[in-house]
């Protein structure tokens, strides 16, 4: 009996504490996340399509920016992948029954969704036009809803915080006989990675946001320079929190990759210990890189140096990522699967955008691209083409896991190839177009910018495509896609070692590993839990 | 005989490591939280010595400081609740802690007549209030003043209400000798609380 069907009532899911459960009821709520910044997106893109006024004001135009942005990084990219298939796998990976603290898990989840509901309540109340970093003074006297907005993502922080002691708590307790810290699979460490990050950094975020909130509502002058505050102090304080939050969202789209590629190349991973040592390398630096958000904002020379450097090291610890995973093809068999594909996509995406993030890094450069479209293309490649193409590899790659069913190999690779031409085709323009001088957040702008603003509205239209014929094909086979078998993609990883989808325990007795989860010069037989 | 643990744990020894664990992670993030706070009032600091000065000399450094005796001696009644409970004496835990709360009340007593006496000087966050009409210096301190005493009283009334509902469960005898770390882990918290203000009385009350 599956973990699906041991208990059907709606009460029953509500108030679930199986993590499994919840990873599903936290797809369902990302999902919806994910469908409404596609929205804000999408109206973007058309409003750009002319110079002036296409079909919203001004004014409307700037909520709709700030909204794409709240709703994209709270609300979708930040619990993504560790509150989907993080909640679903990670028990599961180390062969556990349960998270160490299931009852703060299911809170955790339903602080996730109040937040979500006063963010979303505070758009319906006129919504905020200060863009997702709230930069002071503007904030503190932005006429729009920002002490609902901020209230709302400040409750969102408890759930991320709650999340991340959860994580680590388990990785720490919960782990099964023959699950050592080096035979873990790799996508444990990255959410493990990621989950440091989350509980050391969210705080300052909540604690900056709520003195915004003050600032507006009290006018308490915290970072207003009229009255004695620093604007810039508020940029340090939010940037020591969003620039670690890239990291929140790119650590376990790389966990992803890092379980994709071993099994589809049937091969393990070049070297095991060179992912977890630079995943918790990529946790620690990305502490120390926020002041390149500020080079402009007046930095001495020096500081924007060291700045620039500590940057550079994440480039560093990426590489040894990417070089890793391409030489595990190296005498693999490899299938050429959906998740797979996904997997190269998050490569060229990670690669390119990781490039520009470099040439970003240095301040000469900057000058001349910061505020430009260039930085808006450099953090979709990077950040968002990361987390997004991880979060699509896993979903096909656990999909059958989590729901027992294929879905259509044929419709999946449609939409990769949507999914690539679509994305590349929106943010490649805006490269050219931030370099040509467009600044970003700008209502209007030169005629000569409008071909490369068509192109890119007619990317994003694509892009959309792929992922409503995704959505299309996963609704396809929860209806009546095939049933899966319990290790469909012949994968050693422990997650596959029990039934698909697993019973409620996770594992029918409690398991013992006997090989390590990327034995893949075993056979399939002796691999088992 | 009850089970001690709850069943996806392997015994109660994993299941209170788990808790201090998670407990010493949770106090991680706090000190974040209250990192940014600090890191605030030392940047505002360096860039007004004067109107900080100003401030300091006229902070009711008497009232601070006896909420500072006030928090050290909590922390130790809360200390002895621990050993008690490690002993095996309930009856007197469940008043050392009961003990340790009430004297969290009697510091926000003490912290609302400070509030008092300043809203009445006319001295209120932002620089806004009477006194900042015949007094030059920036309004800083009071905004931060406010703002890092006000956040530190909450955690303390988060504190008084976890001790309470503890003290409660040890009468109740939901908390016993061999649960005793759950005592641990909210006195471990208040101890933190109490560490805060050790730092906030210096650095916002000593000129």
């Amino acid at each position: 009996m599956s973990y699906l069907t041991v208990d059907k009532t709606v009460r029953s899911w509500l108030l679930t504490t199986d993590h499994k459960r919840i990873g599903i009821l936290y797809l369902g709520a990302v999902l919806t996340m994910m469908a409404l910044g596609g929205l804000f997106a999408m109206l973007i893109r058309i409003e750009h399509l002319t110079p002036g006024p296409t079909i919203v004001s001004a004014y409307t135009y700037n909520r709709l920016f700030t909204l794409h942005g709240i709703t994209m990084v709270w609300l979708f990219m930040i619990p993504s992948i560790p509150t989907t298939f993080g909640n679903f796998l990670l028990p599961v990976m180390i062969g556990a029954k349960e998270v160490a603290f299931p009852r703060l898990n299911l809170a955790s989840f339903w602080i996730y969704v109040a937040g979500a509901l006063v963010t979303l309540g505070a758009m319906l109340a006129g919504g905020v036009d200060t863009g997702w970093t709230f930069y002071t003074p503007y904030s503190a006297s932005s006429p729009s809803a920002v002490v609902p907005t901020v209230i709302g993502i400040f409750i969102v922080g408890w759930s991320t915080i709650i999340t991340g002691i959860n994580f680590i708590v388990t990785v720490h307790t919960m782990r099964a006989r023959g699950v050592t810290w080096m035979r873990m699979p790799l996508f444990v460490w990255a959410i493990y990675g990621t989950s440091i990050i989350q509980v050391l950094a969210t705080p300052v975020l909540g604690m900056s946001l709520l003195l915004v909130g003050v600032d507006h509502y009290l006018q308490w002058g915290l970072f207003d320079p009229a009255r004695g505050g620093d604007p810039v102090l508020y940029q340090h304080l939010f940037w020591f929190y969003s620039h670690p939050a890239v990291y929140i969202m790119i650590l376990p789209a790389m966990g992803v990759i890092s379980e994709v590629i071993p099994t589809f190349a049937h091969k393990n991973p070049y070297s095991y210990r060179a992912i977890v040592y630079s995943t918790l390398g990529i946790a620690f630096v990305g502490f120390l890189t926020w002041g390149h958000h500020m080079f402009v904002a007046g930095m001495s020379r020096f500081d924007a140096g060291a700045f620039g450097i500590l940057s550079m090291m994440v480039a560093i610890f990426s590489a040894v990522k990417v070089f890793t995973w391409s030489l595990s093809f190296k005498q693999g068999a490899i299938v050429l699967k959906t998740p797979l594909l996904y997997a190269f996509l998050f490569l060229f995406l990670f690669i390119f955008g990781g490039m520009t993030g470099v040439a970003v890094a240095t301040m000469s450069l900057d000058v001349h691209w910061h505020d430009t479209y260039f930085v808006v293309a450099h953090f979709h490649f990077i950040m968002v083409g990361g987390t997004l193409t991880g979060f699509l590899a896993g979903l096909h790659y656990w999909f059958p896991k989590m729901f027992g069913r294929m879905y259509d190999e044929t419709i999946g690779v449609i939409s990769v190839i949507l999914v690539f031409v679509g994305f590349v085709g929106t943010f490649l323009p805006q490269f050219l177009l931030g370099n040509a001088g467009m600044p970003r957040r700008y209502y209007d702008y030169a005629p000569r910018f409008q071909p490369l603003h068509v192109a890119s509205t007619i990317g994003a239209l694509v892009l959309a495509s792929g992922l409503v014929l995704t959505l299309y094909n996963f609704v396809r086979a929860l209806r009546r896609g095939e049933h899966a078998p319990d290790n469909p993609w012949q994968s050693r990883s422990y997650e596959w070692l029990t039934a698909s989808p697993p019973p409620k325990e996770n594992f029918t007795k409690s398991p013992s590993f006997s090989l390590d989860p990327y034995a893949y010069d075993q056979p399939l037989e002796n691999a088992h839990a | 005989m009850r089970e001690l643990h709850a069943d996806h744990f392997e015994s109660l020894e994993v299941q209170a490591h788990a808790a201090r664990l998670g407990t010493w992670i949770f106090l991680c993030s706090e000190l974040l939280l209250f990192a940014g706070l600090f890191t605030l009032l030392a940047a505002s600091r360096a860039h007004d010595p004067r109107g900080f000065h100003e401030g300091m000399t006229h902070a009711a450094r008497t009232l601070g400081s006896i909420n500072t005796g006030v928090l050290l001696v909590s922390s130790t009644t809360a200390a002895l609740g621990v050993q008690a409970m490690r002993e095996n004496r309930p009856s007197r835990a469940f008043w050392l802690v009961l003990t340790t709360a009430t004297l969290g009340l009697v510091f926000l007593a003490i912290k609302i007549a400070e509030y008092a006496e300043h809203i009445d000087e006319g001295i209120l966050p932002g620089g806004h209030g009477a006194w900042f009409a015949s007094h030059a210096d920036a309004p800083l301190y009071w905004t931060l003043y406010y703002l890092m005493t006000g956040i530190h009283a909450i955690h303390v009334f988060v504190g008084m209400g976890l001790l309470v509902w503890t003290a409660v469960r040890v009468r109740a005898r939901l908390i016993v000798h061999e649960t005793s770390y759950k005592l641990d882990l909210v006195v471990l918290y208040w101890h933190l609380v109490d560490l805060i203000w050790i730092f906030l009385w210096p650095l916002l009350y000593l000129a």
